[in-house]
């Protein structure tokens, strides 16, 4: 995938929210990930290590929160957890696409100083 | 991080057209540390992008041109599927087309041959297009002469997948050359598709193609996408598509 474009990214936003609140330093970056974002948490420490370099992020902790995906079954009207994009609902065993949770790439918080 | 496509390049050597640009650089003032604190930001990643494709996805739409943004592996036939397409819709439609690669015009040269305008996008290092790159290509096109825009978009079936570009339909193509299975290793590309293309289904024999068990695994991962099946060496099956084709056109024309 494209750990260091989304570690640039999540950087550059990080940075530019400390930059507004009148920070000088980023301490930690806290990121929610989704199970089936294809996102790879490792990929993406190894990215932040490189990208931080230099900036005012240097010597900053990573945090990345994983997110379980969960499917919507219409028949229980309730969501189940899956491992993959299509999955049978444990309980009726209708098969359910519809993917509520998952896909996540976001910047949860900042701590800076 | 993935060192075949090297995405992370953020798109320093990206061409667009004859002319390359340049990134602007802001600078900020910064004020005092108030010791520490916590921001709350809850932001996709993807933010900046999803905005710029919503923005090409109005202006498009404002120009009522039928925008598609195909994808597969390299080698599925993509740039084929666009000059047959192209080329047999001749007059009643006009199609432009932007073509992402990582190097060479070669694409863009063969499509050049259908006698419609082509921009290329040389994007370097990075394995996708994004919405800003199809933004600054399409500026170089004559767009009011357009009825549709095809993005033929780098080959590969992982990173595009999270790239829109502010397309009205996402067309995945997969050939027969290629394992059946394709749909269930690459989901979230063939589940974000509103099209699959099954292509080179004159070489379906010599490649032991399994039909059924291709439909079966399309039908799964991509159930809510419109499926065709076709040649677009022998043209066979490729009257269904632009019937569909047109369809969208006027469709996009009565929004």
């Amino acid at each position: 995938m494209h750990e260091v474009s989304i570690m640039t990214e999540a950087l550059r936003m990080a940075m530019d929210a400390a930059k507004s609140a009148g920070a000088t330093r980023v301490l930690k970056l806290r990121l929610r990930i989704g199970s089936l974002s294809g996102v790879v948490p490792e990929a993406l420490r190894f990215a932040f290590d490189v990208v931080v370099q230099g900036t005012m992020a240097e010597g900053a902790t990573l945090e990345i929160e994983t997110v379980r995906a969960a499917c919507w079954c219409a028949t229980c009207q309730a969501e189940f957890e899956c491992e993959n994009f299509f999955n049978e609902c444990p309980r009726c065993h209708d098969v359910s696409g519809e993917l509520r949770r998952g896909r996540e790439m976001e910047i949860a918080d900042v701590e800076t100083s | 991080m993935c060192q075949e496509c090297g995405c992370g390049s953020g798109g320093d050597d990206v061409k667009i057209g004859a002319h390359t640009h340049e990134h602007e650089h802001h600078h900020h003032d910064h004020g005092h540390s108030h010791g520490k604190q916590t921001l709350n930001l809850n932001r996709s990643l993807m933010e900046k992008n999803a905005l710029l494709a919503e923005r090409n996805r109005g202006f498009f739409r404002a120009k009522k041109m039928l925008v598609l943004n195909v994808v597969s592996s390299p080698g599925s036939g993509k740039t084929t599927f666009i000059r047959e397409t192209a080329a047999r819709l001749g007059a009643s439609l006009r199609v432009g087309v932007i073509v992402g690669d990582l190097a060479t015009d070669n694409d863009a040269a063969r499509l050049r041959t259908a006698g419609i305008p082509v921009i290329q996008i040389t994007t370097g290092t990075v394995c996708h297009l994004d919405a800003d790159m199809v933004a600054k290509a399409a500026a170089q096109l004559d767009l009011d002469a357009l009825d549709v825009l095809v993005i033929e978009n780098v080959g590969n079936l992982v990173c595009p997948a999270d790239y829109d570009l502010g397309e009205d339909l996402r067309v995945v193509l997969l050939s027969v050359t290629e394992g059946e299975d394709k749909p269930l290793k690459y989901p979230p590309m063939f589940h974000s598709a509103n099209v699959a293309v099954i292509t080179k289904c004159d070489m379906a024999v010599a490649a032991g193609f399994n039909r059924d068990l291709a439909l079966a695994n399309l039908n799964r991962v991509s159930h809510h996408a419109q499926i065709f099946e076709l040649s677009s060496k022998t043209g066979e099956g490729i009257e269904a598509w632009l019937d569909y084709l047109i369809k969208q056109r006027t469709a996009v024309n009565d929004k």
